[in-house]
């Protein structure tokens, strides 16, 4: 996920709290309504469990926890947004996924020494898009351990 | 040309065929002087180096070249079967492995193999004994089919003279096919060329390294040959072998072409042949078979599990409805599915014999690195399994026989001495038996020694002096499993340095199965592997605690029991129950799955019985909801290892249950 060779990337633009996050489109396979999740236990907090994904059983990571935010009741706007790095496939509960935006290569800025509340580790960069401040996520970083 | 799309086809065949050697090989080991093996073994190099010139992988070719003259020399009898020769072939045949196997994965196939090269050329040539006619000429590194041979022969009765002429062509030679050329037009001119190694198609072809091998008759004498053919450029070297074609042993007679038929004879045949046709016929139908690829299995092994998963909902909206036609059709429906399952499990199975054929090579190997005699003993190789757990039971088995031979089997001077045979016996034993499939290890060895394993085990700390009074002998041998344990005297790489044998039970605990160990001291020992037909459907318990639904396979369960509140008792902080006069201790599930909302034990509690090996735990849970068949899926790499769970099923109305792994909670 390093801005590399691509020019322009395609990201899907999604809320947390009240800020804008992205993560470029090649990683996320769908996004799904909310559905039951099926509690593992002993798991890390942020791991809510898992679901059934068209007979896949996935496991779902709330990124407001993942992040550190307080947590708060899942609403109409709460999806869960289907994300696959090489093997791994998980589902991010995320308060809101807006839309597929074009992200030009030259709109891209390193990550600053902190970026709103987020840990300036999990973002590869930010965007800013007419007057919108978009974070992109560095996948890898969110998915470990 | 592109040969990309014969690729795969390429090293499937060449791996049957690789087996096929191996097999043969150990078998002529055997019996030394059956021709029959041979041959079997030269149709199969001849074949696989064939297909490997024309795939283009010209070290494989020249590999199986050089292995195929060493072969052609023990048809005819040239040379002896000896255990050194042997071993030079098996070398020869594990690079050829080497080179498939890099093929495989997308390698060239090439390989450092000169050194098995030379050594093959060695016996081909150096040990080469006299000329079946004993003419005194060194006999032909050709094999020569009847026809070639008919030639021969009459061109040495009248008067010419048999060259065989290795032509070495210069290292940076650009046209090797046009020198090619030249040496035949060459030889062409002062007599016949009657055969040519490789073939005359391939060398046009440039199918050869540097060099090749040209059997010509002709009158002008060896030195003025030499000196034409040397005389072409880019040709390094000539090497001229008067060749003695003596009488075609009938050793060689492989292909022997048949007596020229008369007429009669020949619709005798005929007649023959048409009679034995009908009763042929019907065994040819019986082994129809197709290749599938093994993705497509999984696929429709996958779709099949999704129709499971429908199954067990339509199951349970009938139940709900209790509509009698819907009910009826959908218990047909699910007759069928149960049918339909039968039959795809059985396409999926694989006999044993896939991962047993590469023990005989093993032992061979172990038993002449050890010192020791073994004879190994293969039962039931066609004994079938799911593919899952073939590819996983390779591994333990390899250890498990490593282990007999290390330790189990002992030198033939202190066998003799104990007044057993010099050669130790290895069985190795696959059989059927209800729903499992077992496995066993057999060795005729030194057995285990109680006391030895019980001093081990306490020194390790793995047992306490008092405990390990209380054990029976099944449970002392057990402890060879346990980590950190190892009885070799003196450590030896074959069989590791004890981390070997509870990485086996793991293994095979983690397939669903269970590994014993029998042994009778100076007798021998038996490891007894029980396993599961398959992997991914299997039968479980559904059981309720607090909101949540959880599995417990029934191949973990003994029985379900309610137990009163006042049968539950408390020893060292550890709630435990009788059960049928054993202490069983409760594991109340709510407490190690940290249950939300789960409510106090009530008067009874609901007791799932569980076992693993001779252990039992009691599961505490709130109730029992019933019995089902589902599909096992893994909880996704993201979430690899959970304490208990062994993976997850999707229910009739597709939530996600989790299946408990009895085998982390039995203590």
């Amino acid at each position: 996920m390093t801005a590399s060779v691509q020019t322009d990337w395609k990201v899907i633009a999604f809320r947390l709290k009240d800020e804008e996050y992205a993560l470029p489109v090649q990683y996320v396979r769908s996004i799904e309504k909310m559905q039951p999740i099926t509690r593992v236990p002993g798991t890390p907090q942020y791991v809510k469990g898992v679901i059934n994904l068209r007979g896949v059983v996935t496991p779902i990571i709330d990124l407001r926890e993942r992040f550190g935010f307080a947590p708060e009741p899942y609403s109409e706007q709460t999806r869960i947004m289907i994300a696959a790095l090489d093997d791994v496939e998980v589902g991010f509960i995320v308060d809101a996924a807006n839309d597929v935006l074009d992200v030009p290569a030259s709109s891209i800025e390193p990550p600053p020494e902190a970026v709103g509340a987020v840990e300036a580790s999990y973002v590869s960069g930010v965007a800013k898009i007419g007057n919108r401040l978009l974070i992109l996520l560095d996948l890898a970083k969110v998915l470990e351990r | 040309m592109d040969m990309s799309q014969y690729l795969d086809l390429f090293i499937d065949e060449s791996k049957d065929h690789l087996q096929t050697i191996n097999e043969r090989l150990l078998e002529l080991e055997k019996s030394p002087d059956d021709v029959a093996i041979v041959n079997e073994i030269f149709r199969a190099a001849h074949t696989l180096k064939g297909m490997s010139a024309t795939m283009g992988f010209e070290d494989l070719a020249n590999l199986t070249h050089q292995m195929e003259n060493v072969l052609d020399g023990l048809r005819n009898h040239r040379f002896s079967v000896t255990p050194e020769l042997l071993d030079v072939i098996f070398e020869a045949v594990d690079h050829l492995e080497a080179m498939i196997v890099s093929i495989a994965e997308g390698g060239d196939g090439k390989r450092d193999v000169s050194e098995t090269v030379s050594r093959l050329r060695q016996i081909e040539r150096g040990e080469t004994p006299e000329g079946p006619t004993g003419g005194g000429a060194p006999s032909s590194e050709h094999a020569y089919g009847e026809f070639e041979y008919h030639v021969l022969q009459q061109a040495q009765e009248q008067g010419f003279s048999v060259y065989e002429i290795r032509v070495r062509l210069r290292q940076d030679c650009l046209l090797k096919a046009a020198r090619v050329y030249m040496v035949f037009e060459r030889l062409n001119e002062a007599g016949e060329i009657v055969k040519s190694t490789p073939s005359v198609d391939l060398l046009e072809e440039e199918q050869f390294d540097q060099e090749f091998l040209v059997t010509v008759v002709s009158k002008v004498p060896a030195d003025e040959l030499q000196k034409q053919l040397m005389s072409i450029s880019e040709v390094e070297q000539v090497e001229i072998a008067a060749a003695t074609v003596g009488e075609r042993t009938e050793a060689a007679g492989e292909k022997a072409a048949p007596e020229p038929l008369g007429v009669a004879a020949a619709e005798q045949a005929a007649a023959q042949a048409e009679a034995e046709a009908p009763e042929k016929t019907p065994a040819k139908q019986a082994a129809k078979t197709i290749r599938v690829n093994i993705e497509r299995l999984d696929r429709l092994m996958n779709l099949f599990e999704e129709l499971v998963v429908d199954r067990g909902r339509l199951e349970q909206i009938s139940r709900d409805l209790n509509h009698a036609e819907l009910t009826e059709t959908v218990e047909r429906m699910s007759r069928i599915s149960s049918d339909l399952q039968t039959i795809i499990l059985n396409m999926r199975m694989v006999p044993v014999e896939t991962v047993f054929n590469r023990f005989p090579r093993m032992v061979r190997q172990l038993a002449r690195d050890l010192g020791k005699k073994v004879r190994l003993e293969v039962i039931g190789a066609e004994t079938e399994l799911d593919r899952t757990v073939i590819d996983e039971i390779g591994d333990p088995l390899v250890h498990l026989i490593r282990n007999a031979l290390d330790h189990g089997i002992e030198a033939p001077d202190v066998r003799m001495a104990h007044g057993k045979p010099e050669e130790g016996l290895v069985q190795l034993r696959a059989y059927h038996s209800g729903n499992h499939v077992f496995i066993e290890i057999e060795d005729d060895g030194a057995g285990i020694s109680r006391e030895k394993v019980l001093q081990k085990a306490i020194k390790r700390g793995i047992v306490s002096p008092e405990a390990a009074a209380q054990l029976t002998d099944q449970q002392i041998y057990g402890l060879i499993f346990a980590p950190g344990f190892s009885t070799a005297e003196q450590v030896s790489d074959i069989s590791g340095r004890g981390v070997g044998l509870d990485v086996v039970k793991s293994t095979i605990e983690s397939l669903g199965g269970a590994v014993t160990v029998d042994s009778e001291p100076g007798k021998g020992s038996l490891f007894s592997i029980q396993l599961p037909l398959t992997l991914s459907i299997i039968s479980v318990l559904l059981v309720q605690i607090a909101e949540e639904t959880y599995a417990i396979p029934l191949s973990s369960i003994i029985e379900t029991a309610l137990v009163k509140k006042e049968e539950i008792f408390s020893t060292h902080n550890q709630p435990v129950i009788d059960f049928r006069g054993k202490i069983v201790p409760l594991v109340r599930l709510k407490e190690v799955f940290d249950v939300p909302r789960a409510s106090d034990d009530g008067e009874a509690v609901a007791a799932v019985i569980v076992r693993k090996g001779e252990k039992l735990a009691a599961l505490a849970v709130d109730s029992f909801i019933g019995q089902q068949e589902v599909v096992l899926k893994s909880l996704g790499n993201y979430l690899s290892s959970v304490f208990a769970i062994s993976g997850a099923t999707i229910l009739g109305d597709g939530r996600v249950a989790l299946i408990i792994d009895c085998n982390a909670l039995v203590k």
